[in-house]
């Protein structure tokens, strides 16, 4: 498959995988392993950053894949900062997948606080991948503020509802000259697929991975949705069409203009 | 009774016009009118929002059929919402010394036994046993008497506490909106606080003296703490005082409030069944059964998807193991409810316990059990003071 670049980094996967709501770390590493990601996402609150031995980031093969913090958990900007300033400092992780989320029931982004944060990550030399809600003009906001990507939001995070927002998502993929990663809300392969076929570049997924009744077939089973969907793409599929397309053209009778 | 001065939309008014503070016949009359039909109708709708109705049939004596298919609801929603993790925490006593009289409560002013505040080190002390096992939160718990137990003691407290643990919250006397803001800038993120009973009634009867027999007070700590910032919101009732239904539903209300108005905080549940306790007589003990408290943590989650669900060490180990996988996503291991017990048992307990297990073999019946056990989800870094 075409290769997938962020900031300076080639992914060869297009899938991204969160680290949450895993019956056990050895569950999650094997997930994490048959979905063929390079990239995985660690909510700063579940672990100890400076700690080696930490029980979650000692399951992940930091030799394999991009560890990318996030911020799960922050209210506004300056508390997004502030954390992921000190897991840089304790890991010299310079990425940062940021999430402000003031509500703790639906987890939904926090536009201003996500723009403003992202600027001032940015300015600090973070490579920023925020979470937004699909949200066109704050997506060209993010890209003019320097982010890496744009990240948003299929439905609710955590609700498995799918893409909920496709015709935003639609608008976000045709103008972003950043890379589209699909995050939160993608419940089944066929939702993954579907947002790869629309174009997407990549999609995070977790909750479907880390609840399903076996986690390791349903990450096989998203790596492969990703890749179809990938390819269908770029095959340039011949579209549909509202309409039968009638077998005696109205027109025909130019044929011979 | 003094008659009540409410403002629209305030909690006082809310409880007052649907009759949750106070015995109110009509409740009953609509619990007891709930058909079997109602409750098939309540779980065909979508899982996990709340409405009163939703709830009235759901805890309803009708429901009690439906505790089967109800358990299967909420447990898919929990591991959606929550996913297969449980959280850990160790509550750390600080102070026995109450001028409160609850009838209820081993710590009651009225009872003679040697009472105990810990020094800073001692709570420290404590607290680095609590660390060692694994733990990084804490709930702080205390009796009520500023003389020993002040926002400043516990504001020095969490300063020590932030190198070892993530998260710090609070289960003491209600407070003022600046003492509860003097604790959030501390690095305290999180107050549990108990309504007891929300019939006034009742109340009344179980708080006869001190500060805590205001019960206006009381019911609006909560948006005292949440306007001072805090993130975590514990509300419960003390099971055995009123009727568990009509307390179901007050709690229903109060969290539907909470969530709407303070939107940045999470809201809790607990559900403390009176525990056996020093010196306490428990002839005025209204039981709770098991099946009525799996009952009011089945309706509960089936209306709030993403409210936290807690479980204590009041209850036993083999009620603990069962209602684990059902919906609960924080638990307590390792209890010691009296001041310094983590380093010597010395002092009265505020209560027994009855799940003995020390934190190791909690975590190991969480894994057992197909879930995660948690012990850290949050970082001292969100608080400003401590990041």
């Amino acid at each position: 498959m075409d290769k997938l670049l962020i900031a300076d980094r080639q992914f060869s996967s297009r899938l991204f995988i969160g680290t949450g709501k895993f019956s056990s770390n050895e569950v999650m590493a094997r997930a994490i392993e048959q979905s063929g990601s390079e990239m995985v996402t660690v909510a700063l609150r579940r672990v100890d950053i400076e700690n080696e031995n930490d029980d979650m980031l000692g399951a992940i093969d930091r030799e394999r894949y991009l560890l990318l913090p996030n911020t799960s958990g922050a209210r506004d900007g300056d508390e997004a900062v502030r954390l992921a300033r000190l897991a840089r400092s304790a890991s010299g992780i310079n990425w940062v997948k940021l999430e402000v989320t003031p509500d703790p029931y639906y987890l939904l982004p926090d536009a201003t606080e996500t723009l403003k944060a992202t600027k001032v990550l940015v300015d600090d030399g973070f490579v920023v991948l925020p979470y937004i809600n699909a949200d066109p003009i704050l997506a060209k906001k993010l890209q003019d503020a320097g982010a890496a990507t744009v990240m948003p939001l299929a439905s609710p995070i955590g609700s498995n509802q799918g893409l909920k927002t496709r015709s935003a998502i639609e608008i976000i993929i045709d103008q972003a000259t950043v890379p589209v990663v699909v995050d939160a809300g993608l419940g089944l392969p066929s939702h993954a697929a579907e947002a790869m076929e629309m174009g997407a570049d990549a999609v995070l997924v977790n909750t479907a991975i880390a609840t399903a009744e076996d986690p390791c077939q349903m990450a096989n089973a998203f790596r492969l949705a990703v890749e179809a969907g990938r390819m269908g793409y770029l095959a340039r599929g011949a579209g549909e069409s509202k309409q039968a397309n009638a077998s005696s053209p109205l027109t025909g009778f130019l044929r011979d203009a | 009774m003094a008659p009540v001065t409410t403002q629209p939309g305030d909690i006082k008014s809310i409880l007052a016009e649907k009759g949750l503070d106070r015995d109110d016949p009509r409740l009953v009359g609509l619990l007891d009118g709930v058909k079997a039909a109602d409750v098939e109708r309540a779980l065909a709708e979508p899982c996990g929002r709340y409405s009163f109705s939703r709830l009235l049939t759901l805890i309803s004596p009708a429901a009690a059929d439906f505790l089967e298919p109800m358990a299967r609801q909420a447990r898919d929603l929990t591991v959606q919402r929550f996913g297969r993790t449980i959280q850990l925490y160790a509550p750390l006593y600080v102070s026995n010394y109450c001028i409160n009289s609850c009838r209820y409560c081993g710590y009651n002013q009225g009872h003679n036994y040697p009472r105990r505040r810990l020094t800073i080190d001692e709570a420290i002390a404590d607290a680095d046993v609590i660390a060692a096992e694994g733990f990084r939160h804490i709930l702080l718990v205390s009796g009520e008497d500023p003389k020993f137990i002040t926002a400043d003691y516990l504001c020095e407290l969490a300063g020590r506490l932030g190198a070892n643990f993530s998260s710090i919250s609070v289960e003491i006397y209600s407070m003022s909106e600046p003492d509860y803001a003097k604790l959030f800038a501390a690095g305290i993120d999180g107050v549990t606080l108990y309504q007891e009973t929300y019939d006034r009634g009742t109340y009344g009867e179980h708080h006869p003296a001190g500060p805590k027999s205001d019960y206006d007070r009381r019911l609006e700590s909560p948006d005292r703490f949440a306007s001072a910032g805090m993130r975590r919101i514990g509300i419960g009732a003390l099971l055995g005082l009123g009727n568990w239904r009509t307390e179901t539903l007050a709690m229903g209300e109060h969290a539907a409030y909470l969530m709407k108005k303070y939107w940045r905080s999470q809201v809790s549940f607990s559900f403390p069944r009176i525990r056996q306790a020093h010196e306490v007589r428990d002839e005025f003990v209204r039981p709770v059964s098991d099946r009525d408290l799996v009952q009011m943590m089945l309706a509960l989650r089936l209306c709030f998807a993403d409210a936290g669900i807690v479980l204590s060490t009041r209850e036993n180990a083999d009620l603990r193991d069962n209602l684990t996988p059902l919906c609960v996503t924080k638990m307590s291991a390792g209890s010691k409810t009296s001041p310094g017990g983590y380093t010597g048992e010395s002092a009265t307990k505020q209560f027994e316990i009855a799940d003995n297990r020390s934190p190791a073999q909690i975590a190991e019946m969480i894994k057992a059990s197909g879930a995660e056990p948690v012990w850290k989800d949050w970082d001292a870094a969100f608080s400003q003071q401590r990041g």
